[in-house]
């Protein structure tokens, strides 16, 4: 296979070894994982998951080390692509390889996924220590984590849906893994639902892709796609349609408008959970699928618009919502999906490098602000609702103290990493669209300062309203990775990520402008909306109440999150489960098919019961037929020929 | 003069054929076969047939109909024979009369005149019958004779 | 020299034949019935006779030969399934026969 000019035999083999360790876990945790925790080791599933995980982390960095002592092809593109040996499919003219690509966009997602992953495993010792199940769950991690590095190291595009339906069947796993709890696996299905709707726009993409190109390779795509028109604004070409179709796939993973809706109710999984996959892994495919594909998404300047604007729309308006959430974990799950919409924003406006580099800060202080949270929940013994909490930074000071590191970063206070990366995001739509998308970033990152603060505030400071008596911290397994999570929110910015990852995209890079005033508006605003917050929920208490109440039709809607679940629910039972019933059951199916079946067994049992009175059991009569039938015969056989 | 004994012979035979048909009393009709039986073999005589004539006399009028009478005697038939019904009677008649009209446009000149003479005697029969293909159903005649012998004795048997 | 017989023969095999079918389903009674089959086949036996005449073999009186034997087993087997017959219905009547009715 082709490597970028010199032939790397160790990458060759690294890469499956990073993605099989997780996998090998799973199985052996499927096999022995209860005899484990008979034999006395309790902790043993658990300690197994994280070797295997932090394993792949150190082949990682090893393969990424290997990766960069690579010789590099024009404008500096290095990768290798490993082939497994044989040809996953293969029919006719058809045919995909089992095979992986390394290169700059895929060594990052695999060193996030392993490491941040990691840390996970190692704080979910702590925090599942108690709950029975926890070999069920340390083997789900496992296989997660596999099929995620399956996504992101996936050499064509079927390979990389295998992983992407892995992880959506992983989320389902691990969001409903309390399944006596109704809410829970509830929030399971939904969450698989609402991923297949959009898996169904990516099969699609994936169809006509292969239709187009003639390859579902992505290195051949990458390469192809220069040779190719581009299609203006309303242009409705065939790339235009994939690049589409394939978007539609992005937006029910990273859940955004109008597939976003299940990854609020993903909060029943376990913490450890949420801060895995719906923070920096999983829901970020969508934004790497994208980026991986971006030489053929800006060929499109239909697709790049549809993108940029719904990544701005959402980034608004799950902010928004996140104002009057009271669930601490609830506020993340809107923060993250409008975190992602600003990684879609990215993209959209052609500045993919970056959308990768708010991928990687954001799975730094995502994660850890997930686990903080699970951090307060632990300490206080399950409570999650905000409003019964409070002043708790006397209690667990450890906690709060990275708390306040990952809720600077997400508000863009420099020097932490979130600024660089959000600070680069609005550079990159500034100018552009008539400055529409700008302005939604920038008071999109006002708004998040303000709810993020609006979370901190309520949580650790001000008089504590909960009835908790043990308010305790947490053990150092949760500790640790917290600590190496706020290390990483706070340098992680000086990291280059954009032009570590440029050339996957093999674009023109175009000189920006800089815009010397630009970091200090961002920070301004973020600065303001701390500042609001501060008054809100520390100062004045009882202003927020008031608020709510006079601007009530406004409130009520953001609590009702825009209505887009009553939307779905309306679908689902008037169109779908009312129009089954009444239509299609009572009208096609009773009506028409039972009274064909039906219908033609009456029409045969009437006829039947006119025939049969020819049988009258008399011999004479039979004797008569007998005899008409002879004079029948003969009067043939001696007139008719 | 053979021509004048074969229409006496004819006439017999049809008239007691109709009274076999026509009789209430089964006995009656009975009797009516057998004097049918026996002109039939009259005129196999005269059509130079004296083999099966005496067979038809020996075996037909002679065991088959005593049979018939042993049957009838045994079974207390009487006189009563209720008549069939109109439409049955019109339908059955229409349709012998056609099947009669049918064979006799078949029948009625189809035979060549007859050979002058021929050898039909009981020596010359038996040579026939018993080289092949005729030997071999004559064996197999007689286990259907075998075969209906045990058939009867098992049918009419009165169960213990 | 010696008329020819074999014309009025078949001819009057015709009319035994159809003397004996209408017999068969004007009569009531098995035995009769029985009877007019008997008929039937004594015209077919003229008829074989009559044939054998014309052609000058043996043939036909063989065929003769073997229909009155068969004719003998069929008349003991027939009575005694009647005899069968009457002591389960006590009747003679044929349409008192109607079991396979529908």
């Amino acid at each position: 296979m082709v490597s970028g000019v010199l032939e790397d035999r160790v990458l060759m083999v690294l890469p499956f070894m990073v993605l099989l360790l997780p996998l090998a876990g799973f199985v052996v945790l499927c096999l022995f994982g209860d005899a484990i925790r008979r034999h006395g080791e309790s902790r043993g599933a658990g300690i197994l998951a994280c070797v295997t995980v932090l394993t792949s982390f150190v082949l990682s960095a090893w393969s990424v080390v290997r990766l960069l002592g690579l010789v590099g092809g024009r404008d500096g593109l290095r990768f290798s692509q490993p082939y497994l040996g044989f040809e996953w499919m293969e029919a006719g003219g058809f045919r995909v390889p089992a095979s992986l690509l390394v290169d700059a966009l895929s060594g990052v997602m695999i060193l996030v996924v392993t490491g941040v992953g990691g840390l996970i495993h190692v704080y979910s010792l702590g925090y599942m220590a108690h709950d029975e199940d926890n070999v069920r769950y340390f083997s789900y991690l496992n296989l997660f984590t596999f099929f995620m590095l399956l996504l992101v190291l996936g050499g064509n595009l079927p390979v990389m849906f295998v992983g992407w339906e892995g992880v959506g069947l992983c989320s389902y796993l691990l969001i409903g893994f309390w399944f006596k709890k109704q809410s829970a696996s509830d929030a399971g299905k939904k969450a698989f639902i609402v991923n297949r709707i959009g898996d169904a726009g990516l099969i699609l993409g994936m169809i006509l892709a292969y239709h187009a190109f003639g390859s579902l390779d992505l290195v051949e795509i990458a390469d192809n796609a220069g040779s190719l028109a581009p299609e203006a604004l309303g242009e409705l070409g065939v790339v235009t349609a994939v690049c589409l179709l394939l978007f539609v796939g992005a937006c029910g993973k990273s859940a955004q408008i109008p597939l976003h809706v299940w990854l609020p109710d993903a909060m029943e999984g376990p913490t450890p959970v949420s801060a895995l996959i719906h923070a920096a892994t999983m829901v970020t495919a969508g934004v790497y699928m994208v980026a991986r594909l971006a030489p053929l998404f800006v060929l499109s300047e239909t697709a790049m618009l549809v993108v940029a604007a719904i990544g701005a729309a959402t980034a608004l308006m799950a902010a928004t919502i996140a104002l009057v959430q009271t669930d601490i974990k609830r506020v993340l799950a809107y923060s993250t999906v409008s975190q992602l919409g600003y990684m879609f924003l990215a993209c959209g406006v052609g500045a993919f490098g970056v959308a990768v580099f708010h991928l990687f800060t954001h799975a730094f202080f995502k994660a850890l602000l997930f686990l903080g949270s699970g951090s307060v929940i632990h300490a206080l013994s399950g409570e999650q609702d905000m409003r019964r909490m409070g002043g708790l930074r006397r209690f667990i000071p450890w906690t709060f103290w990275t708390f306040l590191v990952g809720t600077l970063a997400i508000a863009g206070i420099f020097p932490l990493a979130g600024f660089f990366s959000k600070d680069a995001i609005l550079a990159g739509a500034l100018g552009r669209h008539g400055n529409v998308l700008f302005a939604v970033g920038l008071v999109t990152a006002l708004l998040t300062a303000f709810y993020m603060a609006r979370l901190l505030f309520m949580t650790f400071f001000g008089r504590y309203w909960g009835a908790e008596p043990h308010v305790h911290e947490s053990p150092w397994s949760m500790l640790g990775p917290l600590v190496i999570l706020a290390v990483g929110s706070a340098v992680g910015g000086f990291v280059d990520i954009p032009h570590f990852v440029q050339p996957v995209f093999r674009l023109p890079e175009h000189a920006e402008g800089h815009h010397f005033w630009l970091p200090w508006v961002a920070s301004l605003t973020a600065v303001l909306g701390i500042a609001a917050a501060y008054y809100l929920y520390v100062v004045y208490t009882e202003v927020p109440a008031r608020v709510a109440g006079s601007l009530g039709g406004l409130y009520r809607v953001l609590v009702r999150k825009y209505g887009f679940d009553d939307l779905f629910n309306w679908i689902a039972r008037r169109g779908v489960v009312q129009g089954s019933r009444d239509v299609l059951w009572a009208g096609l199916d009773t009506a028409v098919i039972d009274a064909a079946v039906n219908g033609t067994g009456t029409a045969f049992r009437a006829l039947s019961r006119g025939a049969r009175t020819l049988q009258t059991g008399l011999v004479r009569g039979y004797a008569l037929v007998m005899l008409g039938g002879a004079v029948a015969l003969v009067s043939y056989l001696l007139w008719a020929r | 003069m053979t021509a004048i004994l074969f229409y006496v012979f004819a006439a017999l035979a049809v008239g007691s054929a109709l009274v076999v048909v026509g009789q209430r009393n089964p006995i009656y009709s009975a009797f009516g076969l057998i004097v049918t039986l026996c002109a039939l073999s009259a005129i196999f005589g005269l059509l130079g047939s004296p083999f099966i004539a005496v067979l038809q006399v020996v075996v037909y009028a002679g065991a088959i109909m005593v049979l018939f009478l042993f049957v009838l005697m045994l079974l207390g038939v009487g006189a009563e024979d209720r008549k069939s019904g109109r439409t049955l009677k019109t339908v059955a008649a229409v349709l012998a009369a056609a099947l009669a009209l049918e064979m006799g446009a078949v029948l009625v000149g189809a035979a060549p005149a007859p050979v002058a003479s021929f050898d039909a005697s009981t020596r010359a029969v038996a040579h026939v019958l018993f080289s092949a293909p005729y030997l071999y159903v004559f064996e197999a005649t007689s286990i259907l004779i075998l075969a209906a012998l045990v058939g009867s004795i098992v049918l009419a048997r009165r169960d213990p | 020299m010696s008329p020819d017989l074999v014309q009025p023969a078949l001819v009057l095999s015709l009319a035994l034949f159809a003397i004996g079918a209408l017999g068969v389903f004007l009569r009531r009674n098995i035995i009769t019935v029985f009877m007019c089959v008997e008929l039937m086949l004594n015209a077919v036996n003229l008829a074989f006779i009559a044939f054998s005449r014309a052609r000058g073999t043996l043939d036909g009186q063989v065929l003769v030969f073997f229909v009155l034997t068969v004719a003998a087993a069929e008349a003991a087997v027939g009575l005694a399934i009647i005899i069968a017959l009457q002591r389960g219905r006590d009747t003679l009547d044929v349409d008192a026969f109607d079991l396979l009715k529908w």
